[in-house]
């Protein structure tokens, strides 16, 4: 091939030679079943000059084929299992006993007095200890939790938003007892609480001082943690309250500006942070739509970051994501058709490119998942990986005449969205008079209005429906285990030094009082054994509580 | 329904009481004007009614949600009226204020009252008083009184209250431009809110155009940024100086006439419309509906009164 | 609708996913409800002293987070505290089958589990109101 356009020879000699110098393909040689090479990236006969400004190379500026410039020949996604069982010594068991099946990465749930910031034995936590998550309330829940588990070798996510300096801290303070500096901590917090406010509700302090806790997490990892992703930008809750998938990526990236410009303000290297940047997106079931949404993401933020913001490294440019699937599709009738809505699902999120995976089991419509249903989630992200065949080229919709044009529209729905915002004062100003809650109301309400009416079938719950028994099994909580974690906490209580835990908390008050950074004070804190509920009481008592 | 031990319960500041004999009245029933009769005067005439008013997303709630917790803390028992529209359509409501005000739910000296305006020609600024006086009547020593938007029903129901606090915001200039020329007719106190927000200023600046003098200005201009506290113990002591004002050149005295007037006038409206509705019903024959019109009301005069 | 019924929607507990719950406030006003919506995470007397001021007609509950057990029979028992026991309470969610035998038994009038349509959810609440009032007014 003499006449290979000087764009692409560019791109093998660059992007692909480096990526394949630096770790090969998973196979020597992809080939269809019968024989047949796969090619690593069709293109299109003639490469315009269009393409090269819309479309481009994977691995390469504006990224809308991806991320990497082998994507999933080189290394599978990252297939993780969010989970987390009521006590902390039990989700260390399974914590253990998944790093033995081989797994390297940890996806922490919390329940939700640890997600707002009360302790076990709050008034407010009465009937939700560990019931969605782990309970933690000191640093003493901590060390259970990870018990026995090198957290210089694995990596570890972590869903925890408003009380994530906390959190984050317990997990340095627990490495520290090991001999493992805070350098060597990999993995990922939430620390989004934009979204909250608008979709999931785990908030506690009003937006400004929260932006400030975010912005002092992002210039301790700067310093101390750089291998540590310090925030998971969330679209997926914002789909889950009802969002169209134009909504989903302007709300999500607009949260991701105002992170950046927040960071920014406070004096912190673009380059630096941005790079640790990683967002979180929701898969749902129209395949077609959801695959144009994750590539016009990609590409928006390429653009916003470049354009806005002059970010010059690809890295500082790059939408890395997680995706999970629609856990708002799954039904409660004929649960095992929501393997199929899943495996859908899972579908778009591979062919967009996603670098990490959370599959719903099917009986999420009814509670907690049962081991089974959770193995089943696993397996089908791995018949995706294995059998299907989607992951040994790369971006292989590219140049569908439809999934190009609606990517493009997706893009430019998402970008006046987000101009609107601009407009309107920047996104705290549109939480705060509730234009965006409004946005999210109103989509969500002709959504289900469509399927009240019949305009949208669902299968099972208006059409299509079946006579049946619906005694599935759930996983239960023990109601006993709240006692006996309130009881673990009494003990911590009781067993610290009380002259040291006075002392922190009183050093975190004036640090919150002044300009100061606060994650060093919050470490004084949890090491001190102070819990997680006093640590946000004193934050609640300087910064005051959102409604 | 035994009205005296309603109000026995409802003076003793009883919640469900309050909840009930509202009701009541809403419903314009015979009990609702018997209870009304038997409310305890002088705590009427001792309580200050607010009237709190602006565009949806000024921050009015948030507004509202601080000046309670103020009033709180001097000792006071608060009262708080929230109207908000009904849709055209289906007659429904979202009463959607409720949410800002339910921090203050365990606190009994807070009494809160959402209220749909019912697409009422006539009735809701009687039902809005009513609950006020309701409200006054079991101890609140001010009530505030809150309506959503800027239109002319929701300007009638403020035209009730001693004192109106109009609140605007950043962003909302269309409807600030629309209204200019009214507005310092229906507000005593203009509340510039977000001041902390880009266009605050030249809001302030705007409205600073419709004072012709100077000291009106300051004295009744004001900026806050209630959602981080910032101007609300300020506001109040306003409030408070202005009240004073009022009392002692006898504007309270002359808006609380021209309250009594216009509420009595729609409660007339309020009443008088079922048997209108009637009547025009009854399938008159008059050649024009102006006709029929002057046909009723002779009918109505002839009625023998009940 | 003859008579304007007033109903309040709470959501007790810590979970905030309330999409279903906003749904439901929303498809009550389109059938010509009075709806106060109290927002998340509310207490069990937070919801009664409210539903009490708002001398509303029936209380409508929503937990997705599981905790349905606890938290509902708390706001009939917060109502009966109060003196208000007569109020009817409704509640929906993901909510275990077995588990609505146990929720009916503490006194919650019907419960409504994920795929109910609208139109059901509207019936229960026009029965709770028409019996409320029919009792009061």
């Amino acid at each position: 091939m003499t006449d290979k356009h000087p764009a692409l020879r560019d791109w093998e000699e660059g992007e692909l030679k480096k990526a394949l110098t630096r770790s090969p393909e998973r196979q020597k040689q992809f080939t269809r079943p019968g024989g047949g090479e796969i090619p690593r990236l069709a293109m299109p006969a003639a490469i315009s000059d269009e393409y090269l400004e819309n479309i481009g190379f994977p691995g390469r500026y504006p990224f809308t084929r991806g991320v990497q410039p082998t994507m999933y020949r080189g290394r599978l996604w990252t297939m993780r299992q969010y989970a987390g069982f009521s006590t902390a010594s039990e989700s260390n068991r399974r914590y253990r006993y998944l790093l033995d099946q081989g797994q390297t990465g940890l996806s922490v749930a919390f329940d939700l007095p640890t997600q707002i910031g009360y302790d076990s034995d709050h008034p407010m936590s009465r009937g939700e200890v560990g019931r969605v998550g782990v309970a933690i309330d000191s640093l003493a829940d901590m060390e259970t939790l990870f018990e026995h588990i090198p957290l210089g070798k694995i990596s570890t996510s972590m869903t925890i938003n408003a009380p994530a300096m906390i959190l984050l801290a317990m997990y340095a303070a627990v490495a520290e007892k090991q001999g493992v500096g805070p350098e060597r901590l990999q993995g990922t917090i939430q620390n989004d609480i934009l979204k909250e406010y608008v979709a999931r509700g785990t908030y506690i302090f009003p937006p400004r001082p929260s932006l400030r806790l975010i912005t002092d997490i992002f210039r301790w990892c700067a310093a101390h943690a750089p291998q540590f992703n310090t925030i998971s930008i969330s679209g997926y809750h914002i789909r889950e309250a009802g969002a169209t998938a134009a909504q989903e990526i302007a709300f999500t990236l607009a949260n991701g500006i105002t992170y950046v410009q927040t960071a920014l303000d406070a004096g912190l290297e673009l380059e630096v942070f941005a790079r640790r940047l990683a967002f979180f997106f929701n898969a749902s079931s129209n395949l077609l739509e959801e695959v144009a949404k994750f590539r016009a993401a990609r590409r928006l933020w390429a653009r916003i970051m470049r354009e806005r913001f002059a970010a010059q490294s690809p890295a500082a440019r790059m939408l890395r994501f997680h995706t999970q699937t629609a856990g708002s599709s799954l039904t409660a009738q004929q649960i095992d058709n929501n393997i199929v809505r899943v495996t859908i699902q899972a579908l778009a999120a591979v062919l967009g490119g996603t670098q990490s995976l959370h599959t719903n089991s099917r009986d999420e419509a009814l509670g907690l998942p049962t081991e089974e249903a959770v193995r089943t989630a696993l397996r089908t992200q791995q018949i995706i990986a294995c059998e299907s065949g989607v992951a040994d080229s790369v971006d292989p919709l590219a140049g569908s005449y439809y999934i190009e044009q609606l990517t493009d529209s997706l893009e430019a729905e998402a970008r006046a969205l987000i101009d609107r915002i601009d407009e309107a004062g920047g996104v705290v100003a549109c939480i705060e008079d509730g234009f965006i809650q409004g946005q999210i109301e109103e989509a969500s309400y002709r959504y289900q209005q469509e399927i009240e009416t019949g305009e949208r079938i669902i299968v099972g719950v208006n059409d299509y429906q079946v006579a049946e028994e619906r005694s599935v099994p759930v996983l239960r909580v023990d109601p006993a285990q709240e006692e006996a974690q309130r009881r673990r906490l009494a003990e911590v209580r009781a067993g610290r030094d009380q002259e040291r835990t006075a002392r922190a908390l009183a050093e975190l008050e004036s640090a919150a009082r002044t300009e100061a950074p606060l994650m060093e004070p919050v470490l004084a804190a949890v090491r001190g054994y102070c819990t997680l509920g006093e640590i946000c009481g004193v934050l609640r008592k300087v910064f005051g509580e959102y409604r | 329904m035994n009205i005296q031990d309603l109000l026995g319960r409802l003076h003793a500041g009883d919640p469900r009481a309050i909840g009930r004999a509202i009701s009541l009245v809403e419903e314009q029933s015979r009990e609702g004007a018997a209870l009304l009769a038997g409310l305890d005067r002088e705590r009427i005439a001792a309580a200050l009614l607010i009237g709190m008013t602006g565009p949806p997303g000024a921050g009015k709630s948030t507004l509202t949600g601080g000046l309670v917790r103020h009033l709180r803390d001097q000792g006071q028992r608060v009262g708080i009226v929230a109207v908000d529209p009904s849709s055209p359509l289906s007659g429904g409501a979202v009463l959607g204020d409720r949410i800002r005000m339910m921090d203050h739910a365990l606190d009994r000296e807070v009494v809160v009252r959402s209220m749909a305006t019912r697409g009422r020609l006539g009735g809701l600024c009687a039902a809005a008083g009513a609950a006020a006086r309701i409200m006054a009547a079991s101890g609140c020593t001010t009530v505030l009184l809150e309506t959503v938007g800027v239109g002319q029903s929701e300007m009638d129901i403020v035209r009730l209250a001693d004192l109106t606090v109009m609140v605007l915001a950043p962003g909302f200039g269309d409807e600030i431009q629309a209204m200019k020329a009214g507005i310092l007719e229906v507000a005593d106190l203009i509340v510039v809110n977000k001041a902390d927000q880009p266009g605050s200023g030249k809001l302030a600046l705007d409205l600073a155009a419709v004072f012709a003098r100077a000291e009106d200005r300051d004295l009744r201009l004001h900026r806050t940024v209630a959602s981080e506290d910032q101007g609300i113990d300020t506001l109040l002591a306003r409030i408070d100086a202005l009240v004073q004002q009022y009392r002692k050149d006898g504007t309270l005295h002359r808006k609380r006439e021209q309250a009594f007037t216009l509420e009595t006038l729609d409660w007339a409206q309020a009443l008088l419309r079922p048997k209108l509705a009637a009547l025009a019903a009854a399938g008159l024959r008059n050649a024009d509906p102006r006709l029929a019109a002057e046909e009723i009301i002779i009918q109505l005069q002839q009625e023998p009164q009940s | 609708m003859a008579e304007q019924y007033r109903v309040l929607i709470g959501k007790p507990g810590l979970d905030g996913h309330d999409r279903g719950a906003k749904f439901i406030v929303r498809a009550l006003r389109d059938a010509g409800f009075e709806v106060i919506y109290t927002g998340i995470r509310r207490t069990a007397e937070e919801i009664a002293a409210a539903a009490i001021q708002e001398d509303v007609a029936a209380v409508g509950l929503s937990s997705m987070s599981g905790a349905h057990l606890r938290l509902f029979p708390a706001v009939i028992e917060a109502l009966n505290q109060a003196g208000a026991g007569d109020i009817p309470v409704l509640g929906g969610g993901i909510i275990p089958e077995e588990d609505v035998d146990i929720l009916r038994q503490a006194g919650i009038q019907a419960i409504f589990t994920p795929g109910t349509p609208a139109a059901t959810i509207i019936a229960a609440f026009t029965k709770a109101c028409e019996e409320h009032h029919r009792r009061h007014r």
